[in-house]
């Protein structure tokens, strides 16, 4: 087991230093040159300059010294000069923004906590929702109840998600004021602020992936029901609830489980839409504004870093959870 | 249905030595599909006493197997229709409502499946498996008592260690042990009748021996009533008192186990008998397949079943095999042995022409 874990461990810190040194190498080796707007701020820019500051700001290394550089910084930190200002920034260091001169790092360390909570309060919503339908549709096979659940859902999911939350926020915000103000208020000033801001932005990130949970789960569970040791169970007498959770979910729930997992780590790399919309500053809506030109190049590959070091992370739970739910390929 | 062996000492626990404790009378069993109505099992009859063992034997899809989940109700109300009585132990089960019947179902009536690793759950250890098997029939047992009587029933089963390995998951018994986790699974309650569907198939010939001598012992030991469901008719010789041969959702011959091996009456049996490989018989003696495949159950033949696969429908006069279905009735052997088939004097064709072919020694024997 430990072993395991140690070996997927080492395999991940590959998958996150590769995705990070390819996106890096990617708007390193772009054609939008940081160094010019700092220039061109200091009146004419002759070619010289140019060359000065991209000097200065590290941009005239090859790829590989610059990215060694880069990493140096997020282990030990570093001294950064951006423009003509010298920071010093600590480790685990991610830069500066090109586009404020804050530190990356703390800016995001802001950033992840609304995201996170995005993150757990709609993944939650559409698991919960998503099972208890496809577990009652599931049960009703065929039924005009079933039917309806089905094509329900198919109604739902075939919204486009940014239609849906606009929709949300012109009318159950604006409009009707059926939901307060939604955004995120940080939850050390005011926690029940913070859960009203972000109620309507989770039920609806949680609604429009709740059918694709449904259709999921129904189609596990219909599959699950025709196993032979459903039959068994039935014949040991044991009322139909009984049979359908204890027996039946439990089978189905290990690759909904395994969904759920990689579903997760991607929400937490930022969802763009919901925070763009629902104006929560996120790292989604950040990494974003940062592509805008000219290029925050330190805050994309931060955003890029984060959201890879947190999608292999949920894979590997994903696998380390999947030897307790299922027995049969329990290591060690 | 008469009883067929009536031995004084058949007795069960309610002292009712005379009625058979399962008695299915005239039971039909249709599933509406989308393609029409499938008749999957047609106004079948038959009895088992306490301590007596009952083999349903024949081909895949013959309705052994719906007949027998039929008297546990573990048809889908929606899916399956049900006619005529099945009764167990006097009551009447057909149409009894879900929370009766749920009383019923591995309590006093139990099934064990074939293919243990598929009908155990492979996500709970045995113990927890067996345990609530006995918790949802005993509400005042406590999980102590029901963990108690798990390893008491894998140790009875022949389990080693049953203390430990009553915390195993299934994959990790062997297929022969399984079976027996199964077995455990369906006796934990003292069932009076136990049903076996195709217990050993897809175990090895020692591991299949080991399994009927263990049925057979613990038959013995409680006084229940067994169906064992096969299309082995080793395992009918092994087990069986009583005999039912199936074909294509119908009883076609039905008799004592001594009967039924050494006098069929009907084409189909003969065509099992013909078909069974033995390796200490007369190296002259031939496998023969019954050649051509069952019906559809779609849309039954109006006669005889067998009619399209029967060698021996000529020696009927005219086309009658073909329009009329044969009765179940007594055939030259007494009222103890049915079957359905037009043949005048199936014993003379019998030894003439069937015995010499699959059996050439017995053949001149007789």
């Amino acid at each position: 087991m430990l072993g395991f874990v140690v070996r997927r461990l080492m395999s991940s810190l590959l998958v996150i230093l590769l995705a990070s040194f390819v996106v890096f190498a990617i708007f390193y080796l772009g054609p939008s040159n940081p160094a010019k707007p700092v220039c061109d701020a200091q009146g004419k820019c002759t070619p010289e300059r140019l060359a000065a500051i991209e000097h200065n700001m590290g941009l005239d290394k090859n790829v590989f010294e610059a990215y060694g550089t880069f990493m140096k910084g997020v282990v030990a930190g570093r001294e950064v000069t951006v423009g003509s200002k010298q920071y010093d920034c600590a480790a685990p260091c991610l830069g500066i923004s090109f586009a404020n001169g804050q530190e990356v790092t703390s800016e995001l360390k802001k950033r992840l906590v609304p995201t996170l909570l995005v993150a757990i309060g709609g993944s939650l919503t559409y698991l919960i929702l998503g099972v208890l339908i496809g577990v009652f549709a599931a049960s009703k096979r065929g039924t005009i109840a079933d039917r309806l659940l089905v094509s329900g859902s198919l109604l739902v999911s075939s919204v486009p998600y940014y239609l849906m939350c606009l929709l949300a926020w012109i009318y159950l915000t604006q409009q009707w004021s059926i939901f307060p103000e939604t955004g995120y208020f940080p939850i050390t000033e005011n926690p029940f602020k913070t859960f009203t801001g972000l109620l309507l932005p989770c039920l609806v990130l949680g609604i429009a992936s709740a059918p694709a949970y449904a259709r999921f789960t129904r189609g596990q569970m219909v599959e699950t029901l025709g196993d032979d040791y459903i039959r068994t169970a039935k014949a040991k007498g044991l009322p139909g609830h009984s049979v359908l959770t204890k027996h039946a979910l439990r089978a189905a729930i290990v690759p909904i489980i395994t969904i759920f997992g990689l579903d997760f780590g991607v929400l937490l790399g930022g969802t763009i839409f919901t925070e763009f919309i629902f104006d929560i500053d996120g790292i989604g809506r950040w990494g974003l504004l940062a592509l805008r030109a000219p290029l925050d190049l330190p805050v994309i590959t931060a955003t890029v870093l984060v959201g890879s070091l947190l999608i292999v992370i949920s894979n590997l739970l994903v696998d380390l959870t999947y030897g307790f739910l299922d027995p049969r390929v329990r290591l060690g | 249905m008469t009883t067929l062996e009536k031995t004084p000492d058949a007795g069960g626990p309610a002292g009712k030595a005379d009625a058979p404790y399962l008695e299915v009378n005239d039971l039909t069993v249709k599933f509406p599909t989308a393609d029409g109505l499938v008749h999957a099992v047609s106004n079948l009859s038959y009895s088992v006493e306490l301590g007596k063992t009952l083999g349903i034997v024949g081909e895949s899809g013959s309705g052994k197997s719906v007949s027998s989940m039929a008297v546990l109700g573990l048809h889908d109300a929606r899916t399956a229709r049900i006619t005529g009585s099945i009764k167990v132990d006097g009551m009447e089960v057909v149409g009894l409502s879900d929370q009766k019947m749920r009383a019923m179902r591995g309590n006093s009536t139990a099934m064990i499946f074939q293919d243990a690793l598929a009908a155990l759950h492979p996500f709970y250890r045995v113990g927890a498996q067996l345990a609530e098997a006995y918790q949802i029939h005993h509400p005042g047992a406590n999980k102590r008592d029901a963990r108690r009587r798990a390893i008491e029933m894998l140790d009875r089963v022949g389990i080693p260690e049953p203390h430990s390995r009553v915390d195993d998951f299934p994959h990790q018994f062997s297929g022969g042990m399984r079976q027996r986790v199964m077995i455990a699974m369906g006796l934990i309650n003292d069932p009076a009748l136990l049903i076996a569907d195709e217990p050993t198939t897809a175990l090895d010939v020692t591991v299949q021996a080991q399994i009927l001598d263990l049925l057979q012992d613990l038959q013995k030991e409680f006084n229940s009533a067994i169906v064992i469901i096969t299309h082995d008719l080793g395992v009918i010789a092994e087990m069986a008192d009583d005999v039912l041969v199936m074909y294509s959702g119908r009883a076609v011959e039905y008799g004592s186990c001594r009967e039924i091996l050494s006098h069929p009456e009907m084409p189909y049996t003969w065509g099992l008998l013909s078909s069974v490989p033995d390796v200490t018989s007369d190296p002259n003696a031939r496998m023969i397949p019954i050649p051509g495949t069952p019906p559809s159950m779609l849309n039954p033949p109006i006669g005889c079943a067998f009619e399209a696969r029967c060698t021996h429908s000529d020696k009927v006069g005219g086309d009658l095999c073909a329009t009329k279905l044969p009765e179940m009735r007594p055939g030259g052997r007494g009222a103890h042995h049915l079957k359905r088939c037009h043949l005048a004097d199936p014993d003379a064709v019998y030894a003439a022409e069937v015995l010499p072919v699959i059996a050439p020694d017995l053949a001149e024997e007789s």
